[in-house]
């Protein structure tokens, strides 16, 4: 978010309201684990008027609105995966800032392993073939050059 | 007039920089030394011709010139002196100017220094970089330009966006384009040297300390970038997995591959081909980065809309200079030498896995980056690629790449003994199993994702103490004979090691300040406290006054432990009547090893305002480890101002051993 700032501000992109102070001490529940449940869960949801920010982190209006919605979900007996579908149907998948794995997202998750392990196991491949000559002089050229200088010229 | 010869100065730069861009090139395939030679005054002279323009641009912003539309827009005659400079670059047209004054800086250091370069890769290289300043300055006088007048002149100016105006942020542009722009040049020597079918340890030692120039502004600039999140956004965060963040990580990710790459190709003469690539690359990251990041497309796809004509041409630029360079590499590759064999054990070894990982990361952030926009225009669907994604697969990339950091500089060239150099690290090892379990007798609830970070950590800070030692033959040797030693290791280990060692204090401030920190938010009255971290905090209450451009809201906060003598802190809230914006300004007490971080929030209407309280251990260590490694970016640098005259030297010798072996 930081540098974004900074370049936006260079665009000359007017920034809605100041800058971003998250949760506030009114919205707070008085049972700390329902409190600490929230507070996860609001790390994990998109403010979506907002740039790239969780309602955690945002002060925007939207953001305290669903930073309270998703309290009163809690404090009715949802889970967390009930609050998160709850506000998937109701903002779409633009809302989770963890993209679900699915047809859509599959190659966004499994490139990264795909470019590990497929790349690692080609260059492994490579090496097997060509593999250094142990009778191979260990020096590059120019390293030969270097110790036929040093040889020659004995100090 | 002095604004019309600055714009006139830029239009000739552009003139001089296409006459650089082709007369050189031409000179090269005719074989003609006077116009390849004049590729070196070309160079100088546009650096001189874009310098002035940079002058007199800057000179317009000191003296508030309201008849210069991008002074008016930017600035304000209230606003403190330093801004006025700084706020140069806090515009669009005048951070293109910052670019292309990069750009033509670097392509002026290798006209001014660049006189051990063979006449014809001077010549290319340079025409290249005059090509970039060609294209870029085209764009500024097209679309962007920072001359442009206004009349009638207005009164007064429009302010710049308070958030800039900042001191930390004033020099993070500068160190970042230069980094940036920086490998402008490596990718110019990349093209050079594709043209003229050779690339060997010769070049790689003419292209080594280039890129280790930019890498370390880039190093300097991201770090500040962080460095001023964390203390102005006032909760604490230092790293958002932005796209704008990402688009500077990704040339980083990808430089970082480059130095230790070229470092093979100097010293082994393998990986050429991988080399060059990795040169287009990371300029070709650098460009889309400032440019498409900055463009707004990542935010919407149709916000091209809103400024076609620019959006266009970065397309075009973008696509000339990726496509360009990596078609005359399709068709050049086949010709380079293939490099020498090594086993996968081995220093070259470890080194293609650092280079196999981070670009793997780097193709991790890009898609990260990117994938909302393609879902976008293939499905419709929008989604959020956020936090989540980067900490489940960037950051496991990673890990293998810091256990290997510590062993590869141990192993040897060309065939290594990892069992051999396991038995050397054992003290850094025996120290990466003792630190978590001394950790987790202090706090038996810590997770153990921290516990492994800890392990992390001191294996690489206590794995380059370890070589160190061994390098100088500590307790083998009398302790007079190790610090002659010591002494007496090449520049470039002393920067490998100070580098490496950076990114183990780097990964401490990490892991320590995410896993161990605390937050406190409270609305205080004035007379009321909190705790956190050992620490009392009295809100003593909220003064407000006028300074310079803003109205200020300043809380007094008084923060006692059983054990220090109190420490009082002012964190503020700011209002800036012209530029109708507010920012925080958050106060930080730091002692190298914690940051207590106090940030003011909204008043509740009652004589209440929300504060926030964080305590952030190890935090600082993030911005220590960061300046260390550029610190041993520049102790290689030293080391290679040394041996760029040796080969010189040596070329005879080398041409006699060549002649007496044919």
């Amino acid at each position: 978010m930081g540098l974004r700032l900074l370049f936006a501000a260079m665009l000359l992109v007017t920034l809605a309201g100041p800058p971003a102070r998250a949760v506030e001490p009114s919205e707070r529940l008085a049972d700390s684990t329902l409190e600490a449940r929230a507070r996860a869960l609001s790390k994990e949801l998109r403010c979506l008027v907002c740039q790239n920010q969780s309602i955690d982190e945002s002060n925007a209006d939207l953001a305290h609105d669903l930073r309270v919605l998703l309290r009163q979900r809690l404090v009715a007996g949802d889970t967390d995966q009930q609050v998160l579908d709850y506000l998937t149907a109701r903002y779409g998948v633009f809302v989770l800032l963890e993209p679900p794995f699915a047809p859509l997202t599959w190659l966004l998750w499994l490139t990264p392993p795909a470019l590990v392990l497929g790349g690692g196991g080609l260059l492994l491949l490579r090496a097997r073939r060509r593999r250094p000559d142990p009778t191979a002089p260990d020096l590059t050229q120019d390293e030969s050059a270097r110790a036929a200088l040093l040889l020659g010229e004995p100090r | 007039m002095l604004v019309e010869i600055g714009h006139f100065a830029l239009i000739l730069a552009m003139l001089v920089a296409l006459v650089q861009g082709i007369v050189p090139l031409l000179g090269a395939l005719v074989r003609s030394r006077a116009l390849m030679d004049l590729a070196r005054p070309a160079a100088l002279l546009q650096f001189g011709l874009v310098a002035l323009a940079f002058a007199v641009f800057m000179h317009a912003h000191i003296i508030s010139d309201f008849s210069v539309r991008n002074v008016f827009e930017n600035s304000h005659t209230a606003k403190p002196m330093i801004y006025k400079v700084t706020g140069v670059w806090g515009s669009h047209e005048g951070s293109m100017m910052l670019w292309v004054f990069m750009l033509s800086l670097f392509g002026g250091l290798v006209g001014a220094f660049g006189r051990g370069l063979p006449t014809s890769l001077r010549a290319r290289t340079l025409a290249v970089q005059g090509l970039l300043g060609f294209g870029t300055l085209l764009f500024i006088i097209a679309t962007s330009n920072p001359f442009d007048r206004l009349f009638p002149t207005p009164a007064d100016g429009r302010d710049l966006n308070p958030l800039l105006q900042d001191p930390g942020l004033a020099f993070h542009p500068p160190f970042l384009y230069f980094g940036y722009v920086g490998f402008s040049i490596t990718y110019s020597f990349a093209i050079a040297a594709l043209v003229e079918g050779r690339v060997g340890a010769q070049w790689a030692r003419w292209v080594r300390p280039w890129a280790l120039s930019a890498w370390c502004g880039l190093t300097i600039g991201i770090a500040m970038g962080s460095w001023w999140a964390y203390y102005v956004l006032g909760w604490g965060g230092w790293w958002y997995w932005d796209p704008v963040e990402n688009a500077s990580f990704m040339p980083w990710l990808l430089g970082t591959a480059l130095l230790h790459s070229a470092a093979v190709v100097e010293k082994r003469e393998t990986l050429q081909r991988w080399t060059v690539l990795l040169a287009i690359l990371t300029f070709g990251m650098s460009l889309i980065g400032t440019f498409l990041v900055r463009s707004g497309v990542l935010t919407s796809v149709h916000s091209f809309a809103v400024d076609p004509t620019r959006g266009v041409f970065i397309l075009v630029l973008i696509a000339l200079v990726i496509g360009g360079g990596l078609l005359l590499y399709a068709v050049r590759v086949p010709g380079l030498e293939i490099g020498n064999p090594f086993a996968p054990v081995s220093r070259e070894g470890a080194l293609v896995l650092n280079n196999l990982l981070l670009s793997a990361g780097m193709a991790t952030v890009f898609l990260g980056t990117f994938y909302p926009l393609f879902a976008e225009v293939w499905s419709g669907v929008k989604l959020s690629v956020g936090p989540q994604f980067f900490d489940a697969t960037f950051v496991p990339i990673l890990i293998p790449g810091i256990i290997a950091m510590v062993i590869g500089p141990v192993l040897a060239w060309r065939r290594g003994n990892l069992g051999a150099v396991l038995r050397r690290l054992s003290p850094a090892l025996i120290g990466a199993f003792l630190a978590p379990a001394v950790v987790f007798l202090f706090d038996r609830t810590a997770p153990p994702a921290g516990l492994a970070g800890v392990a992390l950590a001191t294996w690489a800070m206590l794995g380059v103490l370890t070589d160190l030692a061994d390098r100088a033959s500590l307790a083998r040797l009398p302790l007079r004979a190790t610090w002659r030693r010591l002494r007496h290791l090449p520049r470039g280990t002393w920067g490998y090691a100070t580098a490496h060692f950076g990114v183990g204090v780097l990964i401490a401030g990490i892991v320590v300040s995410t896993t161990w920190r605390s937050e406190r938010i409270e609305t205080m009255r004035a007379g009321d406290s909190l705790e956190i971290a050992g620490r009392t905090l009295r809100f003593v209450g909220v003064t407000e006054s006028d300074v310079a451009n803003y109205h200020v809201e300043r809380a007094q906060i008084i923060a006692e432990r059983p054990d220090a003598s109190p420490m009082t802190l002012y964190p503020e809230r700011r209002w800036y009547p012209v530029a109708r914006s507010r920012t925080t300004n958050t106060a930080i007490a730091t002692n190298g090893f914690g940051d207590l971080y106090l940030a003011l929030g909204d008043p509740d209407g009652q004589g209440g305002w929300v504060l926030r309280a964080y305590y952030n251990p190890l935090v600082p260590w993030i911005w220590f480890g960061a300046v260390l490694a550029a610190l041993g970016g520049l102790v290689s640098l030293s080391d290679r101002r040394l041996r760029v005259r040796l080969p010189a030297a040596r070329a005879p010798v080398a041409a006699a051993v060549r002649a007496v072996d044919s």
